[in-house]
């Protein structure tokens, strides 16, 4: 955690789902921590349970899931509190004041018949932190530093009058309007084009500097990672398989499914002269294994390159290859 | 805005003129005369006398000319004379009667409306649970129920067994008209017509409301750490209601049938009544004005839902 004070504390995070009358485990023991102003992005495939480990944070899992084990601390000036093990009613109070959230999709997840100001003030009036003249004027505020110009008018508009841009915008002011300690961001970049998923990943990184807020950074896109993440941590199957300095999983991967993500993104050029060359585009081969039939060893060694006969029987523990890191692999210092 | 309501109400009046046609030719083509209310059984007519009264009323005449002749009076604001009644003014006898049905469907209406969204929100938000299965059972009962059934089911045990209302008419005779003796009266009519519309919006509403609460926006709302019993009023129900503002308005035209059947059983003294005696003696002139002042409600109300949906949804702009 390179020293800073700790924010958010995952440890042995388990969620289940009852699917039929069976459960299955999206979510499957995962340790993560972020510190106070750090941005750590969780990486991984659809189905990895990154979304789901977000949604576990903030206890807005659906009906069928559950929390089976494992802690969530919120550290802040009263000490730290389980969001794990909090009431219901307990849990609303932080959400929104004290960790606000975006999601991916900026058309479908804003209220199609309620205004931009009314929903953008609604976290400080249902927190009691303003009076509905102090709410507008912080809303118009917010809605200024997330660069929505004319942003007194924009509060009478509706989602459906503003850009997918915009609405991410606006989205994003929405969850820092009660400047909370911590941002959770489910992929907030997918949905939109490239070049304003450029300009809303440099609008999170100079926000998270003025407001000096900590930021889980959910997303497959790895450029994203490289941009704005000072940890990163690769998902796999409910399982973190590899974490540390965004620098240097990057350069010196651990894991072999990091490395095969990790070379699964083509460079400029590489398409073509691959073709020229009658090659394809490097992909990791096999699929992610079902969640109803996970294999008693390290979940990737199906489709592991390396795997060996202990891989197949035995589940990888934490191995902490160097300070700051930390791989879940039993092969993780073979050669590539 | 004024525009489309002008525009809205031109459609309107096209659409009137098309159904007065349709009810004209059709009302020739049933079988019966308008003449036969007119012979004395005690004093046979000669085929003479009967033509006298035919030519004296019109009725010799090929239908289409019949049709100008009505139309043109009509426009002139006159809606002709009952061939029944003791040849009383239509407008009069219509005037008389417009406002307990506009107050008896009204009321059935408004009573659906709430009835309905309210347990069609607490069957959605309690899916799969007791209260869910124990409002939906009654409500499929209440939409398979014909309105002539609910009627004579609810006059039986409403009034006739449990006594808790008058059996019919608006009004007690030989009492000074109050409201209390007036809403006595309407309460269970209006109540049974509001039973299988009140079925229908719940169930439409229940279907909505748990569609809505699967919305990324409702989620939303949520991470905001607005309560539960607000997510549900001010960010799912106001978007669950739209396709239940046009169900309302589409099954108006229906209600009116609805309304004559209730009408009938309780004695109502209202279009529904007037309309069915007017039908069973061939009263062309009141069948005539009472379908058009009828379809005249129906296109307004059906006006009026469309611009309660776009108060509903900001994203229907009317212009």
């Amino acid at each position: 955690m390179s020293g800073r004070p700790p924010l958010l504390e995952i440890e042995g995070l388990r969620t289940v789902f009852t699917v039929r009358g069976t459960e299955i485990a999206p979510v499957n023991g995962i340790d993560l921590a972020i510190g106070a102003g750090e941005t750590v992005a969780l990486v991984g495939e659809s189905g990895s349970g990154k979304s789901v480990t977000a949604l576990s944070v903030l206890g807005l899992l659906p009906r069928v899931a559950r929390i089976a084990a494992g802690s969530v601390r919120l550290h802040g000036e009263g000490g730290a509190i389980d969001l794990a093990r909090l009431d219901p009613e307990a849990l609303r109070t932080i959400r929104g004041s004290r960790i606000g959230m975006v999601f991916q999709e900026p058309m479908t997840s804003l209220n199609p018949v309620l205004t931009i100001g009314d929903q953008i003030t609604e976290p400080l009036l249902v927190h009691g932190l303003a009076t509905r003249a102090e709410a507008r004027e912080r809303a118009i505020a917010m809605l200024d530093s997330v660069g929505i110009p004319d942003p007194a008018r924009r509060l009478a508009s509706y989602p459906h009058e503003l850009s997918g841009g915009m609405r991410q915008r606006a989205m994003i002011a929405m969850a820092l309007v009660c400047r909370p300690g911590l941002l959770i961001a489910d992929e907030p970049t997918t949905a939109l084009d490239v070049t304003v998923q450029a300009q809303i990943v440099e609008l999170m990184t100079g926000l998270q500097e003025s407001l000096r807020m900590g930021i889980l950074f959910v997303t497959h896109n790895l450029g994203v990672v490289a941009d704005m993440a000072h940890r990163v941590a690769i998902m796999y199957a409910g399982r973190i398989v590899e974490e540390g300095p965004v620098a240097e999983v990057f350069t010196a991967p651990r894991h072999p499914y990091t490395r095969g993500l990790l070379a699964s993104v083509p460079r400029p050029g590489e398409a073509l002269r691959l073709r020229r060359a009658g090659q394809k585009l490097a992909a990791i081969p096999g699929q992610v294994p079902s969640l109803m039939a996970l294999p008693t060893g390290c979940a990737f060694a199906g489709r592991c390159p390396l795997a060996v006969d202990r891989c197949r029987t035995e589940a990888p523990g934490p191995t902490v290859p160097s300070p700051a890191r930390s791989v879940r692999c039993h092969r993780w210092d073979a050669a590539a | 805005m004024g525009l489309y309501i002008l525009r809205r109400i031109g459609m309107g009046c096209v659409m009137l003129v098309a159904l007065s046609m349709l009810v004209f030719a059709l009302l020739r083509l049933a079988p019966g005369d308008p003449v036969d209310a007119y012979i004395d059984p005690s004093a046979p007519m000669s085929p003479a006398e009967l033509a006298a009264t035919r030519a004296r009323l019109g009725l010799d005449q090929p239908i289409p000319v019949q049709y100008l002749a009505w139309m043109k009076q009509v426009l002139a604001g006159d809606l002709g004379y009952s061939l029944q009644r003791n040849h009383e003014p239509v407008a009069r006898l219509i005037a008389e009667r417009v406002g307990p049905t506009l107050l008896l469907m009204g009321s059935g209406l408004l009573v659906a409306i709430v009835i309905g969204v309210s347990a069609g929100i607490l069957a959605g938000v309690n899916r799969g649970r007791v209260i869910d299965v124990g409002l939906s059972l009654p409500a499929f009962v209440g939409i398979s129920s014909p309105a002539f059934l609910t009627a004579l089911v609810g006059l039986f045990v409403f009034s006739v067994n449990l006594g808790w209302a008058p059996s019919g008419g608006m009004r007690t005779p030989g009492l000074a008209p109050t409201t209390g003796d007036l809403l006595r009266h309407l309460a269970l009519p209006a109540l049974l017509l509001s039973i299988g519309h009140a079925a229908l919006i719940m169930r439409y509403m229940r279907a909505s409301l748990i569609e809505v609460l699967n919305q990324d926006y409702v989620r939303t709302a949520r991470s905001k750490g607005v309560r539960e019993r607000w997510v549900i009023v001010k960010h799912a129900v106001r978007n669950a209601l739209l396709p239940v503002v046009t169900l309302i308005g589409s099954t108006l035209g229906a209600a009116v049938g609805g309304a004559i059947f209730i009408e009938s059983v309780f004695n109502w003294p209202g279009m529904g009544l007037m309309l069915i005696n007017a039908v069973e003696n061939r009263d062309y002139p009141v069948i005539m004005a009472s379908t058009l002042v009828v379809g005249a409600c129906v296109l307004a109300a059906n006006i009026l839902t469309d611009l309660a949906y776009a108060v509903v949804d900001p994203r229907i702009k009317i212009a």
